[in-house]
This record gives structure tokens, sequence and C-alpha cells, in this order.
């Protein structure tokens, strides 16, 4: 689990200019969007155009998601059958409320899958949850199936569901939140925050990222290429930590030569949970690009 | 596939296309270009080819392109020609690009 999804970033699918230009912007994911950036009337040009983008567009290592309209809408069928014959990475299903409603949209991967002689299962999806029962549901959604590698909480939903609106202290989103990384943290996968609308807020976008890191998410979806920068770069392991992670891993592989069945570092204890966490540090400093070396090649 | 109705898709924004067809005699294509005069050819000829997998044999096209890729042209001469025909769905996707 160390590919980086520290940044989402949301790119309207009927945009020839920003399906083009979204990469260069540093992102680790782009997130294609055919559901509510694309009007009524332009569904099918916005998946034509998606996909023909996707099928076009060197994109490099950055994970290509795109978002369906749901399978309750006339155009969910189609976006899937698309969206898997272009070779999208993730396919990101809107307004997931149940096991059920993933089960459904695999079940067409699957046949579309099948019908082009793709590999079955290589088509990832991810669930956003919007709405109280997904949230009460996000642990059953998040096991649902084994394509599944993320959930993610979208907020604007799910605030006017929870007859509230979105606050600058998120307060009103803790409850979805905790229970959104729980879920994901039990299931193994990744766990991603909503978006933060208001561009021009640099310090509050700053202390929401920092806020949703402290909770456990691996990541937060973006609107604007200017915030990617902000969360990428608190989500880079620092040269403090990367450097206390390498203590600890030279403190354990120092007591394991010795045969110590008790690891200290500077007089404190090492336990399980530590060297995880530093385990966690060196990957994520490593796919980031921050730290070059294997631990296994330390001196 | 056979155009029985006017359509148009895309935009006139940066680097997108708008494409309108009607029905016509084999393949007729008018094109105002801001890069007409580097593109233009390379325009026509991706339009004219992706109506040619698409199997539209008789229609009138008119595009006005504002700096869109090749890949964009493809995607916004489909999107027309499928609401040209009055198919909304069982795309063959193979063909498109």
């Amino acid at each position: 689990m160390d590919r980086l999804r520290r940044t989402m970033m949301f790119v309207p699918g009927n945009n020839p200019g920003m399906l083009r230009d979204a990469y260069i912007y540093g992102a680790d994911c782009l997130m294609f969007d055919l559901e509510d950036s694309v009007a009524l009337t332009e569904k099918d040009a916005a998946r034509f155009l998606v996909y023909n983008a996707v099928r076009t567009v060197d994109y490099g290592n950055t994970e290509v998601v795109v978002r369906i309209n749901g399978l309750d809408t006339p155009f969910g069928k189609s976006d899937i059958e698309a969206m898997v014959i272009a070779g999208v990475d993730v396919i990101r299903l809107p307004k997931t409320e149940t096991k059920q409603d993933i089960l459904d949209v695999e079940a067409v991967i699957d046949e579309v899958e099948k019908k082009i002689g793709k590999e079955l299962g290589s088509t990832k999806m991810m669930a956003a949850i919007e709405g109280p029962l997904g949230v009460f549901n996000a642990y059953d959604i998040a096991t649902a199936s084994d394509r599944l590698i993320g959930i993610a909480l979208g907020a604007e939903d799910f605030v006017t569901n929870m007859k509230t609106k979105r606050y600058l202290d998120g307060m009103e989103l803790f409850a979805a939140r905790s229970q959104i990384v729980l879920a994901a943290r039990a299931a193994g996968i990744y766990a991603l925050d909503t978006v933060f609308s208001d561009v021009d807020n640099e310090e509050g976008f700053r202390k929401e990222v920092e806020f949703i890191k402290q909770l456990g998410f691996d990541g937060k979806s973006v609107i604007n290429p200017r915030q990617i920068g902000p969360v990428n770069e608190i989500y880079t392991p620092t040269e403090k930590e990367i450097s206390k992670a390498l203590d600890v891993k030279r403190a354990i592989k120092e007591a394991e030569e010795k045969g110590s069945g008790v690891i200290s570092l500077n007089g404190k204890m090492i336990d399980k949970p530590i060297v995880d966490r530093a385990d966690r540090v060196l990957h994520l400093a490593m796919a980031a690009g921050v730290y070059k070396e294997e631990f296994g090649d330390e001196k | 596939m056979k155009i029985v109705k006017r359509a148009l898709a895309g935009t006139m924004e940066s680097s997108d296309i708008q494409i309108v067809v009607e029905a016509g005699e084999g393949i007729e294509i008018e094109l105002k270009s801001s890069v007409e005069k580097q593109f233009g050819n390379q325009i026509r000829k991706v339009i004219r080819e992706t109506l040619e997998k698409l199997g539209v044999e008789d229609v009138k096209v008119i595009a006005i392109d504002k700096g869109a890729l090749d890949c964009t042209v493809q995607a916004r001469v489909a999107a027309a020609a499928y609401r040209g025909a009055e198919i909304k769905e069982n795309y063959n996707w193979e063909v498109i690009k």
C-alpha cells in the first residue's frame, strides 16, 4: 500500500483544455468528472472527450480516475463501458450508499472486461460516500469488492443531507470523516478527504489538510492546481521525520545483530507500532522522491 | 451511420472545436480555424477519417476550431455524428479512437 494518493485533482470532463493540461501540476491522481460538473445535455460529449483523452494523452505515472454517473441514471452503464475500454486505472462511483451499489457497478465492469478480453479485476474502483446512509455502511462498502482501492468523503452532498452546511472548523464532518477513515483502515484501503471549495483561503485549506492528516486520511481531493502544492508538502515526510525513522530502523538492526530482545533508542523502548510508523514514513518518503535508498542499503 | 438531423457538439472555448453536422451528399467539410494555415489540412483529415470510421457517408460538417488536439476533434465529431444519427446507446467504442 505505498502508492501515493495525496492529491486527487478534479477535472471537468467536458473541458478539452483542462483534460490536456491537468497532469502538469503534479497531482498524484487525476479525477476526470463525468458527473456533477457536466450538464445533462453534454453527458455523451464529455464521455467521448474523456475516452479519447485517456486513450491518447500520456499521463505518465499519474493515476487516472474517472467519476461516472450512477447506474440509476441513463448514463452510468455507457460511462462504465467506455471507461473500461479506454483503460482508466480507477472508476469512481458517486453517492455510494450500500454494498449493493458497488456490486452493481462491479458486475458491469466484469461484463465489459470479459467482452473485450481485458484481465478480470484490472479496472479498480473507488467509492465516494456522500450521505448519512453511506457513512453508516462505510465498512460494508469498503469491503464489498477486491477492486476497491479507496473510499472518499463527498462533503457537499453530505452536509446538505444532514441539514447543515460547511463550516471552517469542519465539526459537521467529524463523525463522517472518522467513520470513513476507520472503515478504510479496517478494510486495508485508502481514505480520501473531500474538497475545500474556497480556493483563495490558503490558510483555512492548510489547516484542514493538517487536520485530515491527523485523522489518518491518505490524501485530499483538490479542485484547483494551487491546492496541490500545500497538500503534497504537508503529506511529504520532513527531513527530521525521515531521520527519526532511520534511527528506529538502525536501532532494530543493531538489536537483531546482538540478539537482543529489547530494543531501545535514546532510552525509549521501541515496539512494533513505532517500527510500523517508521516503515510508513520511509515508504511515503520514497514514494514522494525525498528519500532514495531502501533501508537495507543503510550502513 | 445516417445523419438524420442537424446536430452540434463542442464549444468555442480555447482548445475545443465546435462541430455541426447535417445531412449532405458525400462528405463536405467547411472549416474555420485560428490555425487554419498551419493545421487546416490536418484537421480536415481527422474529421474525414473519423466520419469514415463511423460509417458516415453523406454529411455536411461545419467546424469552428479553437486549437483542438486531434483527439478532441475526433471526440467532438463522434459526439455530433451520433447525435445527428439519433443513436444514444451501444456506441462502437473501438472505432472512435
